[in-house]
């Protein structure tokens, strides 16, 4: 691996570690209603909002009234989306002239853009008009992410709180989420996005007569604006198919970088803000240990793998510059493979590269971090609930077996309900990832999906699904997803995955609110350190092995295999 | 139930409303306005214009397959046997081809036949024979460029040393020495080597 892509691995992590303590810390004022720097403009901005919406922003709401208004509030959103896809061709903002989506692609999709999963079984180009993109896609890519955001806070306010009934307010929450975190940063994201070249505009596609004669049919959109919260906000739906290796998304290698920071300074910063409502900062770096930790030795081996280049080719090619099928020059091979591990460890699924043509090592990468549960650092909101939920409740209590004591956690006791919503999280991501492949192993309507035959084509399959119901979006492409079957499982796969998630972990911090705390004695066993950090990767990855090993020696790892034998299929 | 539609339903729709109103009409509004004005050149797609017409982006790739240019990475943005150069830009997509796939290892071999005809027996770069990420990658590699120099020196009847200045020209290196790869932009070099270059 070049020393240059070495450089823009550490450089990426020292941005983080920098962002981190500041963003981490000014979320928590945030969501805590302490008065930030923006509070003059945009306080009375709230209020407003507030007013008009009837939400009474000092009332705080249970665990059991924070989840009703999370799956209300998708419902609706599910509901209004759908509608506008089924009747976008006579609605305003449309000059390519695009079509109604399908009943059984608009469910998919609008499932997909509110469970911030961001698959997408349409074309940006020429599926979605610019309201669709800019009033209902990129609005989603806001509200999901600060759900997630929301719901992060409300498990941490139950970890964090003694003896308390109430999780926080989910509208105040989700609606202080966008106003000052997500839509500021975006603001400055999307210029400095434009002035490296993505577009701005309302206009639509632009003909052009190219040198050789040739007319050429130009995209263009309100790209910049949803470009940045698509990263910012963990959630990956490109504005054209080719996501972020489309140079009108991504047109420099600064911009490539900046991406990267922008889909992880969120998930990492949320590590930080744990550690302020703990009141102990080591706990949020003990976790952002752990789950950097997990991330650069994916991105690692992923680059090292895509900077080898394909062993398969025929000879008088010079390699030098790796696997460069499906690759931007800009970016070149490794940056692609760092790029897969950040979008996997995090879930976004915006990608580079396409993952579908990357070796099949590098494929591994960001199919096991996406079966991990995305918690290197997971999506905004979602990495830090998963981590704490399947990591650090079920590390708990392994260690609590291991020395025959009662676990506890930040003081206060895990007990038998809490490990079994923290399993429920645990067995949702395997059974709908493996139930749903092998669905479609199973049926001609699933077996007609793949492009590439032999172990790729099963890849290809176990990737959908692992994709979804992770809420991540990435897809091994070649995977021909618009049809009704994968459309409506996929939207399937999608829910249960993020609701199937969501319910039991408000559900644990619920109980776990109600508890008292008890002072830490010498038996307890400290949920801070290097040794705390091992014993949770340890727990996540053992976790994520036992469940999907099987199913990855099937594709990726016997596809290696095979590859060095000199098989093609 | 009426605490349900008071309590739940009603915010979710008018907050639904509220929130669409803020992220999905004011926030692309405010963007589009001040990009139009800071930096309307990009804002609009960096299109190129000679002469009065718009000859394409320096961002996007165009189909090359004349002696006399240097020819872009194979595409697959729109591929079809009516349009098999692809660098259609309304259908941006690689090949997702795999990499135990015969069918691409069968490509890749064609574009080396195709190459050595034109070029001659040297180690062709990488990039040249495998399909892009977008299908519009507006550059190749600096070694990309040299390998093709003499083909254009000879077709356009200019020096070898001519041509590899223009390819000098047309060089972005990466940010600080490390952030991104060393390009080469394949429309500019082109429309370089036409003398329809005004700007730069």
């Amino acid at each position: 691996m070049p020393f240059n892509d070495f450089l823009t691995l550490a450089s990426i992590g020292l941005a983080i570690l920098l962002i981190t303590p500041l963003l981490g810390g000014y979320i928590h004022r945030v969501m805590e209603g302490e008065r930030v720097f923006l509070s003059p403009v945009l306080r009375p901005v709230e209020r407003v909002v507030y007013r008009v919406c009837g939400i009474d922003a000092t009332a705080e709401m249970s665990w059991k009234g924070y989840t009703v208004a999370v799956l209300v509030m998708a419902a609706v959103a599910i509901v209004a989306g759908y509608a506008v896809f089924r009747i976008q061709d006579i609605l305003p903002l449309n000059p390519g002239h695009v079509g109604p989506m399908s009943p059984d692609l608009s469910f998919n999709t609008s499932v997909s853009f509110e469970t911030n999963t961001n698959w997408q079984n349409y074309s940006g180009e020429t599926g979605v008009s610019y309201l669709t993109q800019a009033g209902v896609l990129a609005v989603r890519n806001f509200t999901s992410a600060a759900t997630g955001l929301a719901v992060a806070i409300a498990l941490i306010r139950g970890l964090t709180r003694r003896s308390a009934k109430t999780l926080g307010n989910y509208w105040v929450d989700l609606t202080r989420g966008i106003l000052y975190i997500l839509l500021p940063i975006s603001i400055v994201g999307a210029l400095i996005l434009v002035w490296q070249g993505v577009p701005q505009t309302w206009n639509g596609p632009q003909t052009v007569t190219t040198l050789q004669g040739v007319q050429q049919t130009i995209s263009l959109g309100p790209v910049a604006s949803q470009e940045w919260i698509k990263d910012l906000g963990n959630n990956g739906g490109g504005f054209f198919n080719a996501n972020s290796a489309h140079p009108f998304e991504s047109p420099t290698g600064l911009t490539n970088w900046l991406e990267i920071v922008a889909l992880l300074m969120c998930s990492f910063s949320l590590t930080f803000t744990f550690g302020r409502y703990a009141g102990n900062r080591r706990q949020g770096w003990t976790i952002f240990g752990a789950m950097a930790a997990i991330l650069i030795v994916g991105a690692v081996v992923a680059m090292h793998s895509e900077a080898a280049g394909n062993p398969l080719f025929p000879a008088g090619i010079d390699q030098a510059l790796g696997n460069m099928e499906g690759k931007e020059t800009r970016f070149g091979s490794a940056v692609g493979g760092l790029f897969a591990a950040a979008t996997t460890g995090t879930s976004t699924g915006a990608i580079n590269a396409w993952h579908d043509s990357f070796q099949p090592i590098a494929g591994l990468v960001p199919l096991f971090n996406m079966e991990l549960g995305e918690i290197s650092p997971g999506g905004i909101g979602a990495g830090i609930y998963g981590m704490l939920v399947i990591g650090a409740i079920l590390a708990v209590f392994i260690a609590g077996l291991m020395v025959g004591r009662t676990p506890e956690f930040l003081g206060k006791k895990v007990e038998s309900y809490e490990i079994k919503m923290a399993m429920i999280t645990a067995l949702v991501l395997g059974a709908s990832i493996l139930g749903f492949t092998a669905l479609a192993t199973a049926l001609p309507e699933g077996l007609a999906g793949p492009l590439n035959k032999g172990p790729h084509g099963f890849s290809e399959i176990l990737y959908a699904f692992s994709s979804q119901t992770g809420n991540n979006g990435s897809a091994f492409a070649g995977l021909t997803g618009n049809t009704p079957f994968y459309n409506i499982t996929g939207a399937f796969a999608m829910l249960i995955g993020r609701y199937g998630m969501i319910v039991p972990i408000l559900a644990l911090a619920g109980s776990m609110a109600a508890k008292r705390r008890v002072a830490p004695s010498l038996g307890t066993f400290p949920t801070t350190g290097i040794l705390w950090s091992v014993l949770l990767i340890g727990v996540v990855v053992i976790v994520g092995a036992l469940t999907f090993f099987p199913a990855l020696s099937l594709g990726p790892i016997v596809e290696q295999l095979l590859q060095n034998a000199g098989k093609v299929f | 139930m009426q605490n349900f539609l008071r309590h739940m339903l009603a915010p979710a729709i008018a907050l639904l409303v509220a929130l669409t109103l803020i992220t999905g009409v004011i926030y692309p509004a405010a963007v589009t306005l001040v990009a139009q004005v800071a930096f309307p050149s990009q804002a609009n797609g960096s299109l190129i214009t000679v002469d009065g017409k718009t000859v394409g982006s320096s961002l996007i790739g165009q189909a090359f397959d004349q002696p006399k240019y240097f020819w872009g990475r194979p595409s697959d943005a729109g591929a079809t046997t009516s349009n098999p150069g692809g660098y259609d830009g309304t259908s941006s997509a690689g090949s997702n081809l795999g990499p135990t796939s015969s069918a691409l290892i069968d490509a890749v071999t064609a574009q080396v036949d195709r190459l050595r005809a034109a070029n001659g027996n040297a180690p062709i770069p990488v990039d040249l024979v495998t399909a892009s990420a977008s299908g519009l990658d507006p550059d190749i590699s600096p070694a990309g460029a040299e390998y093709q120099v003499a083909r254009v020196a000879a077709a356009r009847g200019l020096t070898v040393a001519a041509v590899r200045a223009a390819v000098t020209r047309h060089t972005t290196q990466p940010l600080f020495g490390f952030i991104g790869e060393p390009v080469v932009n394949v429309l500019q070099l082109n429309l370089d080597l036409d003398g329809l270059l005004t700007s730069k």
